[in-house]
């Protein structure tokens, strides 16, 4: 049992990722949130669902975790005016997940931001898309948005807006930076210019259709998020896809995180102006999607995972060009790393910028490789190591100093790690024909999660099922939701143009995020 | 003005420098680009890919901000004319043209200044943030810039008894290949300067689309179309005219004398080797080094200006 709390019952949830589920009151969201704060837990995600059709009202919902699991909190709320107790002063993440339930279905908190934050005028203010009774064209509406930033006030202070519309061509989001000539004193981050109402889609859709479409929430972390989805119902289900398939799903993981990072690489040379390691990166990330295209036909791996097994099998003859790729792949970053860290004007640029400490990062949930590269030692293919990562022993890359430098470094380690997974799941694949044990249909009013350890870091993806077992609501969830509030600190006194390059060694999703 | 026999050559010689900085000017920064790239593995677009670039801009319409002044319109012009002239009057295919001796080296700094106050004012204009970020931080490089540059100016002035550019220049060419430990110091001050001026790494990067680290491109980000064309020509001259400088100063050999025709094709030739390998070396150093972080620059600016101080006293220290 995770937690101990009087009153509270907790019943474990079946599936790959270590999970239980209860029920709460009002009056214990607060301190049970403060129990597992204080134990060292975090929150993981929080969201709303609209059960009025079947029960009394909307029911909030709320993931947290600590070393001994995910706890999934079920606090039923209202019909009419649903409220709840603003958890955001233990956990800070939480902040603007409220602002996005609230958005969404109109469950309403008493934090102290009350703004809105997915919603930019293209629903009336008043309606929740969310809601199984959301009128489309009758919420359309003409006003403007209105967003009223932090100001900074003082002397020879003044703002940069940066965005949605960029100089080059990358998502969209708004940075809104107070400064003093060149120094940050604040940034402010603004979000949801990429909703396009993709929890709203899941609602009528099959579940070979959701698997779909869990696939393109965000298109670099598609194997994560398919993979989370396929999770959560098999969690519901009660089923465990055939062996051979999970050993693929690690290894479309593993590329995933290889295809990524060495991407990410690149561009964090070429944010400091040295194109050379960005060309030099891509020509590697290039050969791992020619390769996916070759072996997995997609070179993003998309659709490859779908909920019961697998879709693409690795032939015999793949065997051997991964394990060339893994020697080349070894050697180039090897000399790549090299550079990287024996050329003094690079590591000018990444030494102590953006600089995030290990105290703040616990106490905002900084997560993933972010947290990673300060000291926040969490993997779930190490804490949660589900199969087939319980027999694969991943070693965990850790940094102390939360600097730019800092995700490099962890970046090179992760990279390096992820070829030694690699080899080894193709060197310990066993033969088997059955790929699939295929989900049709899952069972009515169920619950299931998924929990990934994407590049980026935890994916997770909750699916509520209505009576008859379709998909009544999808909630998939990206570690950006706990990281970018924390961009906003890493930025705070270092210089404007060293934004990028802090932003880049982070590099969170928007579309993941605005959903 | 009556044209004499003497100096109808002139006017030749200087019409087809005029020419030729103008038409070649957009090559050389095509040549660099293209040596980057290959030095990156990329193929590259081609060395005639800023023509491109400047025809397509050509038949675009131009967006300009609503409150746009006057200021805003006319800036591509000037800052076009400004590196035109410079480019023009410093003597790279033949020593004593015409328009030499319509500035010295001062006003030349001068014509650089101009432009780039113009530059500045027009970012302000429209009173976005990149506009002004980035005029600002133009201004912070070129403040340090500039006297650097003098310096080195000045050193060859000392050296040739005059600030004409003709002068400083036959002077230097006529001479058989004499080391000078002061131009040494000067040229290295010089590179500093060229980097910095043409918005190079690692000061600044060309090629960047991160706007928040943008310095020159900051300056342009509401330029388009047929004003943008103009500026991007006008960098493209500038680098030029800094390569011209930078081989009239310390790699004169092989210049023409005015009305020797028959010296005129070799020392376009000549020329053009000497800027194809100085695009080389330029494309090189960009390989090689990351742009530095902002604050930085003063330093690295500084360095320039005490290279070209010390050559400076070299040359009263050693006469030479």
């Amino acid at each position: 049992m995770p937690i101990i709390h009087p009153g509270l019952q907790l019943t474990p949830l079946h599936g790959a990722a270590p999970a239980w589920q209860g029920f709460i009151g009002q009056d214990d969201l607060q301190p049970i949130c403060r129990s597992v704060c204080d134990s060292g837990g975090r929150l993981v995600a929080l969201w709303g669902s609209d059960e009025r059709a079947s029960g009394p009202g909307f029911v909030l919902h709320l993931v947290l975790l600590n070393e001994t699991g995910l706890i999934c909190l079920h606090l039923p709320l209202s019909a009419v005016q649903p409220a709840y107790p603003d958890v955001s002063e233990i956990f800070p993440a939480a902040g603007r997940m409220q602002r996005a339930a609230y958005d969404l279905l109109g469950i309403a908190h008493n934090g102290t931001d009350q703004r809105q934050w997915l919603r930019h005028a293209a629903w009336r203010s008043g309606s929740f898309p969310l809601c199984k009774d959301f009128d489309a064209v009758q919420s359309r509406t003409d006003e403007l948005d209105n967003y009223p930033f932090v100001q900074v006030a003082g002397h020879g202070v003044h703002e940069i807006a940066v965005g949605p519309v960029h100089a080059g061509i990358i998502e969209p989001g708004h940075f809104r930076f107070s400064v003093v000539g060149e120094k940050v004193l604040r940034l402010e981050e603004r979000f949801g210019y990429t909703h396009k109402g993709i929890e709203k889609r899941f609602e009528s859709m099959s579940l070979g259709q959701g698997a779909k479409l869990a696939g393109r929430v965000s298109g670099d972390s598609t194997v994560a998020y398919a993979w989370a989805y396929a999770m959560a119902t098999e969690s519901i289900a009660g089923t465990t896809p055939p062996d051979r398939a999970l050993w693929l799903r690690a290894l479309f993981l593993e590329r995933e995180r290889i295809a990524n990072h060495l991407g990410d690489l690149g561009f964090l040379g070429n944010d400091v102006a040295f194109s050379f390691g960005l060309t030099q990166f891509w020509i590697l990330k290039e050969q791992v999607l020619r390769n996916n295209a070759a072996l997995f036909e997609h070179r993003y791996l998309m659709d490859t995972i779908c909920p019961g097994g697998v879709s693409v099998d690795l032939a015999e003859s793949g065997k051997q060009i991964l394990l060339e790729e893994c020697a080349m792949l070894e050697r180039e970053a090897h000399l790549l790393r090299n550079i990287y860290e024996e050329h003094a004007s690079i590591q000018d640029r990444y030494m102590g910028t953006g600089y995030v400490a290990p105290k703040l990062a616990a106490q905002l949930g900084l997560c993933g490789l972010a947290g990673r590269a300060s000291s926040q030692v969490w993997d779930a293919r190490v804490q949660f190591a589900c199969a087939p990562y319980d027999q694969l022993d991943v070693r965990i890359a850790v940094h102390h100093n939360g600097d730019v430098a800092a995700r490099v470094i962890v970046r090179f380690d992760e990279l390096f790690e992820s070829l030694r997974l690699q080899r080894k799941i193709v060197s310990k694949l066993m033969p088997s024909d059955i790929l699939m044990l295929p989900l049709e249909k899952l069972p009515g009013n169920g619950f299931g999660l998924g929990l990934v350890e994407g590049w980026r870091g935890e994916v997770m993806v909750a699916i509520h099922t209505d009576a008859q077992g379709n998909l009544a609501r999808v909630h998939p969830h990206d570690p950006s939701w706990q990281n970018w509030p924390v961009l906003e600190h890493a930025i705070m006194n270092n210089v404007v143009p060293d934004f990028p390059l802090i932003n880049k060694s982070f590099n969170l999703s928007y579309s993941g995020h605005d959903l | 003005m009556i044209i004499n026999a003497v100096q109808i050559p002139a006017v030749v010689f200087q019409l087809t420098q005029l020419l030729l900085v103008v038409l070649a000017a957009p090559l050389l920064t095509g040549w660099v680009n293209q040596c980057q790239a290959w030095l990156q593995n990329r193929s590259g677009a081609g060395v005639l890919q800023p023509y491109r670039v400047l025809h397509k801009l050509f038949l675009k319409d131009a967006v300009i901000a609503y409150n746009a002044s006057w200021l805003f319109r006319v800036t591509p012009y000037v800052v076009f004319g400004c590196m035109w002239l410079a480019a023009t009057i410093i003597p790279i295919i033949a020593v004593d043209l015409p328009f030499s001796r319509a500035a010295d080296v001062i006003a030349l700094v001068g014509v650089f200044a101009l432009a780039r106050m113009f530059g500045a004012l027009a970012a302000m204009d429209i009173g976005t943030a990149f506009g002004t970020m980035g005029a600002r931080r133009e201004m912070m490089v070129s403040f340090l810039a500039e006297p650097a540059l003098l310096m080195v100016l000045f050193t060859a002035s000392m050296l040739s008894h005059s600030t004409q550019l003709p002068y400083i220049v036959s002077a230097f060419s006529r001479h058989q290949f004499m080391l000078y430990p002061s131009l040494a110091f000067a040229a290295l001050a010089f590179l500093i300067v060229l980097l910095a001026e043409n918005a190079r790494i690692p000061v600044d990067n060309p090629n960047t689309h991160l706007e928040l680290t943008m310095i020159h491109e900051a300056m342009i980000l509401e330029y388009s179309a047929r004003h943008l064309a103009l500026i991007e020509w006008a960098s493209s001259l500038k680098l030029f005219a800094y390569f011209s400088i930078g081989i009239a100063l310390f790699l004169p050999y092989g210049i023409a004398e005015v009305g020797h025709w028959s010296a005129l094709p070799l020392s376009i030739l000549l020329l053009l080797f000497k800027l194809a390998l100085a695009g080389v070396g330029l494309a090189l150093f960009e390989a090689l080094s990351a742009k530095m972080r902002i604050f930085r620059a003063p330093e690295f600016l500084g360095t320039a200006f005490l290279l070209a101080v010390l050559g400076l006293l070299i040359h009263f220290l050693l006469s030479a």
